[in-house]
């Protein structure tokens, strides 16, 4: 037996709308034989990973404030890749965006009015912005490939982000820890319901950014300058548009989304820079976009999905004692059976029982 | 056991059909190929040479018809499975890596674990023997064209195949080095290897080839002995000429201004495998319908291209449309200036396949109708786009299911009315199509002919590109010629012929025009010459 792929005359409307359902469904008993074949309880073990996370208040607030950097990172990926161009890295972007930002209250701890948050935040965006050109640049000019110079920038934003936090920028008050200076509270993002969690603002401006990038794509000429230079580059200079510009249009906002998610991350939820700022919320965001459809709107679901399995993670590794690493396979198992289910929406698959058209043999 | 082919054969086909989709690529094809011929097969591109190839080769699956090797009935899974038989084939576009040298580019089709030092003397052997120079340690990537060709051609023969494929050999490869390779080819004929040599090369097929088999629209047209034929016959048989009494209508008395102006536009290749331009002059005035014939990959698209802006000239006088330099413009203040352009794909390159109609009118329409159709912040005033979507289907009648489908839901015919409807509802004073009817059925073929005859007599400069010698015979004021990236001047409709026009598209020079008769037995090689005088 054997399976064919038979490309379908329409695509499906069906599997278009169930497939990221189908893939959740497929992560999950993936996770039930992981989790058995560790010898650990499946149920209960799928109960503490996705479940447990939800059960009262405060884990809630830690959800929306683990979903913000993803859903802001993923609504400028999925308008990236919507117009064929592979931004890998994200990560990078949002580091940058990081320092960047901190730049404010590191450099001028004295600054402290109503406009502090708001510069860091724009800061924040260009520097992301501006990592995001590099990859850009590189391909127009050179046409290198920019899933690799992006991915590798990403490893020199961590190298020199750790040279900051243990060098340049560590804190002379801090006992020699790496970090630097705790932010001035007119340079924190705020909680939004201090009484009930910790949720800062990051996931208000991460669902305005879906909102506002969706009503791009849907509405505006630069939307349909997307959807036509990524879906058919040829037609898309008939058309008038420049690839070009699309390429730097692409890499400038999905950096500047990634810069702004870094900064409120530090702003928000850390208080200071640190060595590391991000559990690979650059890659996992890569996730959320596909598993939203590339559509901003659906990023914001896809983003609470991925945030539950950070949290997961930790819940599972402290009830379970199963390493925390397991989060990360469950990101890649979602991620995998995503890009496996959408192939349903454009092919159906045909079995193939018997050799029923075997060969004949020419030379007897 | 029922059907045995014919044991004198070497390769039949009976009724080979594909079926893409609703289209037939290939209709009952039957092909009879004897041990030791060069049998060539004619067509147009688009007339189903690859698809047929493609079947014997056992990279497509035929959805009827059989095929018949030595006599049996055999089925061909796969290209391994073709090799297997005794079947080689050199692809058009080289299936190499640049990145591994000759030899182990060789080694990568043999099934069995022959060391690959072995395989590079084996290569050098073969190469020795038939005078295809090679070295087999050279990395692929450092050789020319003609080279990786060779490569390709011993790779073939280290199989001892008894039916080499050949698709478009020449057309990447220099006239001396297709002297060379066609030295080869009867080196191997004379061993008593069939081959099958696609091209589209009149002069090649009718120096080179035994029997002959011209496709046209997936069907065979003709089974015949090229030296038999002249390079007009040939010429007639692929673009068809069945339908000779054509009805024209009468051009408007007077000429109007100079719409369309091109002055020595020159174009270096912009890939290894597209044609340059050469010096192109052309003028088309209002109210007249230039049409351009040619055989396929001859400059057509490279033209079409220059013409619109998506490749923009150095010199902004190069190209003049409705009386304003338009050398340095891009398509959209192309399209400003009154210019309308209708590319040959439809699919990929005049319309983007997964978005519905109305933002493919959009697609075009952007610029040209910004006050209507964009607001404030770029936002798309979709009502207005629908409107005119609307207004196209109605006045093009576009046959579609649904309100507003995706480009590619449409039939080919229906997708071209609305593509030509699209340019036309500018009222556009100068308008450019390439291959209007391509692909089209009859009924539809004749709206969009009568479209493009109405433009012209309203005063509009037309022209259009095509590859279909009835359709410009029916429909334009003066035909010209491209060949070779070059232009011939227009021949005014009145002292067009058939004949004289398919001499042109085989490469005669304009300047013999006089003797045409007298050239097409002994059509040479002069005009492949680099440098022949226009």
């Amino acid at each position: 037996m054997r399976l064919e792929l038979i490309k379908r005359p329409q695509k499906s409307a069906l599997y278009s709308a169930i497939s990221p359902l189908l893939a959740l469904v497929l992560t999950l008993l993936a996770g039930f034989l992981i989790f058995s074949l560790l010898g650990k309880p499946p149920v209960a073990a799928l109960h503490a990973y996705f479940i447990e996370p939800l059960s009262e208040a405060w884990q809630l607030h830690e959800l929306a404030i683990k979903a913000a950097p993803l859903i802001m990172i993923a609504v400028g990926l999925s308008v990236c890749y919507r117009s064929n161009n592979w931004n890998i890295g994200a990560e990078g972007q949002f580091i940058i965006g990081g320092i960047t930002g901190s730049l404010v209250p590191i450099l001028f701890p004295q600054f402290q009015t109503l406009f502090t948050l708001p510069v860091m935040l724009l800061l924040g965006f260009i520097g992301g912005a501006a990592m995001g050109a590099i990859p850009a640049l590189l391909k127009t000019r050179f046409n290198t490939n920019e899933i690799l110079t992006s991915l590798m920038l990403v490893y020199v934003a961590q190298l020199f982000l750790d040279w900051l936090a243990r060098g340049r920028f560590r804190d002379p008050g801090g006992n020699n820890f790496p970090g630097s200076i705790r932010f001035p509270e007119s340079a924190r993002l705020g909680e939004i319901f201090p009484s009930h969690g910790s949720a800062h603002w990051g996931i208000v401006l991460a669902i305005l950014s879906a909102i506002i990038v969706w009503f791009m794509m849907r509405f505006l000429m630069k939307g349909f300058e997307v959807k036509v230079l990524g879906g058919s580059p040829r037609a898309g200079r008939f058309g008038g548009f420049s690839s070009t510009k699309m390429v730097f249009f692409a890499f400038l906002l999905s950096g500047g989304l990634a810069g702004l998610a870094g900064i409120a991350e530090v702003a928000g939820a850390i208080g200071q820079l640190r060595e590391t700022i991000s559990p690979g919320y650059g890659f996992a965001a890569i996730i959320v976009a596909f598993l939203g459809r590339l559509n901003p709107l659906g990023a914001i679901a896809a983003g609470f999905v991925l945030a539950l399995t950070y949290l997961g993670g930790e819940a599972a590794q402290m009830s379970l004692g199963v390493s925390e690493k397991v989060a990360r396979v469950f990101q890649g198992l979602l991620l995998f059976f995503v890009l496996g289910c959408d192939t349903l929406i454009h092919y159906r698959i045909k079995f193939i029982f018997g050799e029923a058209g075997k060969p004949a043999t020419a030379k007897g | 056991m029922q059907d045995r082919g014919n044991d004198a054969l070497l390769l039949e086909t009976r009724g080979l059909t594909k079926v893409f989709g609703e289209l037939k690529a290939c209709n009952e094809v039957d092909l009879k190929i004897a041990p030791g011929e060069i049998h060539a097969l004619l067509g147009e591109n688009g007339a189903g040479k690859s698809t047929l190839v493609k079947m014997l080769f056992g990279v497509l699956d035929p959805t009827e018809g059989g095929i018949y090797w030595k006599g049996e009935p055999v089925r061909i899974g796969s290209p391994g499975e073709a090799r297997r038989h005794g079947i080689g084939m050199v692809f058009q576009h080289f299936s190499l890596f640049e990145a591994l040298t000759a030899s182990e580019n060789i080694a990568l089709v043999f099934d069995e674990k022959t060391p690959i030092s072995q395989i590079a003397e084996r290569a050098r052997a073969v190469s020795v023997e038939y005078g295809l120079p090679l070295d087999p340690h050279a990395m692929v990537g450092d050789l020319s064209v003609g080279e990786r060709q060779r490569i390709e051609i011993i790779r073939c023969l280290l199989q001892k195949p008894d039916l080499i494929i050949l698709d478009e050999p020449t057309s990447v490869l220099t006239p001396q080095e297709a002297n060379r390779m066609f030295d080869t080819l009867e080196r191997l004929k004379a061993e008593g290897t069939s081959i099958l040599y696609i091209s589209h090369r009149l002069d090649e097929v009718k120096r080179l080839c035994d029997t002959a088999t011209v496709l046209r629209h997936g069907k065979v047209v003709a089974h015949c002995d090229p030296r038999q034929e002249t390079a007009t016959t040939l010429a007639n048989l692929m673009v068809g000429s069945d339908v000779e009494a054509v009805k024209r209508q009468a051009s408007a008395a007077t000429p109007g201004p100079p719409l369309i102006e091109i002055s020595n536009l020159e174009r270096p290749p912009a890939t290894p495998f597209s044609i340059p331009l050469r010096g192109i002059d052309l003028t088309v005035r209002g109210g007249e319908l230039l049409g351009i014939a040619g055989v396929a990959g001859n400059g057509q698209g490279e033209f079409f291209e220059a013409v619109s802006g998506e490749w923009r000239q150095e010199r902004a006088d190069t190209i003049r449309l409705n009386g304003r330099n338009c050398g340095h413009k891009n398509i959209s203040d192309r399209r400003m200036v009154g210019a309308a352009f209708v590319p040959e794909e439809r699919l990929g390159h005049g319309a983007a396949p997964a978005l519905p109609l109305s933002d493919n009118l959009l697609l075009s329409r952007h610029t040209t109708d910004r006050r209507a159709m964009v607001g404030p912040l770029g936002f798309v005033r979709m009502g207005a786009v629908k409107e005119a979507t609307q207004r196209i289907i109605r006045e093009m009648d576009v046959r579609k299911s649904g309100e507003d489908p995706e480009a590619a839901a449409l039939s080919g015919g229906n997708l071209q009315k609305f593509l030509i409807g699209r340019e036309l509802d500018r009222e556009p004073m100068v308008l450019v199509v390439d291959q209007p009817t391509w692909g089209v059925d009859a009924g539809a073929a004749a709206r969009i002919r009568k479209a493009l005859i109405d433009l012209a007599r309203a005063g509009s400069a037309v022209l259009v590109i095509s590859q279909d010698l009835d359709e410009l015979f029916e429909i334009s004021d003066a035909i010209a010629v491209m060949h070779d990236g070059r232009l011939s001047s227009p021949l005014p409709i009145a002292e067009a012929s058939f004949e004289k026009i398919g001499l042109l598209m085989g490469g005669a020079e304009p300047g013999h025009q006089a003797h045409a008769h007298a050239e097409a037995h002994a059509n040479t090689e002069g005009s492949h010459e680099p440098g022949a005088p226009i």
